[in-house]
């Protein structure tokens, strides 16, 4: 019975990592793959040697590194302030509807960030203009807004669903232990700082690390959407520039080679925040 | 699911600290629950309102003089409800395909007694991290033939693995003895899985379809690549096209403003359809599918990530 679903992760999984392989050739797609000549290291060091290369490795590791100092903890900070709510209904009201920006799209939610952010006719420039008097800002084409941006919006739209884990955790603290501490006379931030968080904290380590380990795909598709040639410098991530150089420009082996450099970056993150995680904390994935 | 009732604390904190940390806390959730709904709001309401309070951009979340004409002209732009058809069926589609792969291979995977077990799973878990890339899974779609058709947006995503692994949990989260009776009785493990297993695992089925067909609704990128021809664009994609690349705009207007005869193109009349409202009102279209089924189905995926943060 296993069998189509082993089939489908050979055909589509392994085998792609297999074609990873025309990164080290000259791709021709009328020889394929096996007819391609071989050039080894040629494809990276054309990229390593590409005045791009520092812009592309800083625009991916500032994205994913910001995303993950500012997105991460979100969730966690809500869940546990959720945590505190007494009143049932009114948190599960907030709740459901926090996570509500998971489910658009993110198109729409690319497109939401244009609307509002338009020069003319957006809300947030027409409340700068008409409130606070100041000049409209075109948001989407200033790279030093890119970032923000990315991040901001990020977190509006996980900060709901990222919070689900970590109050299912913070359901299943025992009562009894905040009523000790009370009693102990520990304030309310000693007791969530000592109680809710570290009954959470296997969950925020497991979820860090897979986090880390995928840091540098940092959702291109999203930075496909946003960015535009005025914001290149900072908004450009090395998924982006597999996507424009590999695909659209049809440079297979460069956007293979660039695609591996990418995965290779990744499991090294990951391996090393596992063991690190394992040394530390005795938590580790594997 | 037995639900478990938190018991109620029995002293109540009444310092001072405490409370400035409520108000601190019930501060942030409103400011959470504005800038959520704000957004939605504002959209609906700009698409629903007057040309004239558009352009002189004083709605806020309510629509100023409801005028309809921007969504007419919306839906009569034959893209947009053809895009919406092609969702509606690269979603059907998908999502079963989908269901039977990710059931076919969660079931044995949840078997102690599936020779080379820990192979296979490692196997599936190893692509959570890795893959090959994009530009050689491109590849490997169009040399199978799957370029400018449905089956390169059904196919290679047919599994997604941690979908796979919930349901994975939950299916070994089950009691074996019904199944084992059934084997005595003869059974073989198709019919068990269909007759046993499946009845048995309503919810968590529903959960990951549920899973799947959102997140076949709101793709995008898959069909940009993979399709050529505008006409079997998904919903998505449409949206993009219009609001972000600010295509076929002139057409719509044109076609809006051709229906009210006697007020061509007029800036500051109320039944001006800017192309704002146009895209405003294609963004909203776009929303709607999702607002209105949220309510229904939220609690399935709060289930669904509890049985998940198991294996976690």
């Amino acid at each position: 019975m296993i069998l189509p679903g082993l089939v489908y992760y050979i055909i589509f999984h392994y085998l792609p990592m297999y074609g990873v392989v025309i990164a080290f050739k000259d791709f021709k797609p009328l020889l394929g793959i096996l007819g391609s000549p071989w050039i080894g290291f040629k494809q990276f060091n054309r990229f390593f040697s590409h005045p791009y290369f520092f812009r592309l490795i800083k625009n991916t590791f500032l994205l994913s590194f910001y995303s993950l100092i500012f997105g991460f903890p979100a969730p966690i900070i809500l869940a546990l302030m959720l945590n505190e709510v007494r009143n049932a209904t009114y948190k599960r009201f907030v709740q459901t509807v926090s996570y509500l920006p998971h489910f658009i799209s993110i198109v729409a939610l690319v497109s939401i960030l244009n609307l509002f952010l338009s020069p003319t006719t957006g809300a947030i420039n027409v409340v700068l203009q008409r409130v606070f008097g100041m000049k409209p800002i075109y948001f989407m084409a200033e790279p030093g807004w890119f970032r923000p941006l990315f991040v901001g919006s990020g977190i509006w739209q996980n900060i709901g669903w990222g919070a689900i884990i970590y109050l299912a955790a913070l359901s299943q603290v025992d009562m009894q232990l905040y009523d000790a501490a009370l009693v102990d006379g520990a304030s309310r931030l000693r007791r969530i700082w000592h109680i809710s968080l570290p009954s959470i904290m296997p969950t925020i380590i497991i979820l860090l690390i897979l986090r880390i380990g995928t840091l540098f795909y940092v959702g291109f598709e999203k930075v496909i959407l946003m960015y535009n040639p005025a914001t290149y410098t900072t908004a450009d991530v090395i998924g982006s520039y597999v996507y424009r150089r590999g695909l659209q420009h049809a440079e297979f082996s460069y956007g293979a080679a660039v695609g591996l450099f990418n995965s290779v970056i990744n499991v090294t993150l990951l391996i090393t925040a596992n063991w690190i995680s394992r040394r530390v904390t005795e938590q580790s994935l594997w | 699911m037995v639900k478990r009732k938190r018991k109620g604390s029995i002293i109540r904190d009444t310092s001072v600290s405490s409370k400035m940390l409520d108000v601190i806390i019930h501060l942030t959730l409103v400011f959470i629950l504005i800038v959520t709904l704000f957004p939605v709001l504002h959209i609906a309401s700009v698409s629903l309102s007057s040309g004239k309070a558009v352009a002189k951009n004083i709605v806020t979340f309510y629509p100023r003089g409801l005028q309809l004409n921007a969504y007419k002209s919306v839906l009569e732009t034959a893209r947009i409800p053809r895009s919406f058809k092609n969702s509606v069926i690269y979603t059907t589609v998908g999502t079963l395909v989908n269901m039977l792969m990710t059931i076919t291979m969660a079931y044995p995977l949840s078997k102690k007694r599936l020779t080379l077990r820990g192979f296979y799973t490692t196997l599936v878990v190893i692509t959570m991290f890795f893959s090959g890339g994009l530009i050689p899974y491109f590849l490997l779609v169009k040399k199978l033939g799957m370029y400018n058709n449905i089956w390169a947006l059904v196919i290679p995503g047919a599994i997604t693995t941690w979908n796979l692994i919930i349901l994975r949990t939950f299916f070994q989260s089950m009691s074996v003895e019904l199944e084992e009776s059934a084997y005595l009785d003869g059974a073989g493990d198709f019919t068990i899985l269909i007759r046993i297993v499946l009845p048995l695992s309503k919810a968590a089925i529903a959960t990951i379809s549920l899973f799947y067909m959102v997140s076949h609704w709101n793709s995008w990128f898959q069909a940009m690549i993979f399709l050529k021809e505008k006409s079997k664009y998904p919903l998505q994609l449409i949206l993009r096209e219009i609001v972000l690349q600010g295509q076929y705009i002139e057409e719509m207007v044109k076609k809006g403003m051709m229906a009210l005869a006697d007020q061509m193109g007029s800036v500051g009349t109320d039944e001006y359809i800017s192309i704002e409202k146009l895209k405003y009102a294609t963004l909203f279209i776009s929303m709607v599918p999702m607002l209105i089924v949220y309510p229904f189905i939220q609690k399935y995926f709060v289930k669904g990530i509890m049985i998940g943060s198991l294996k976690g």
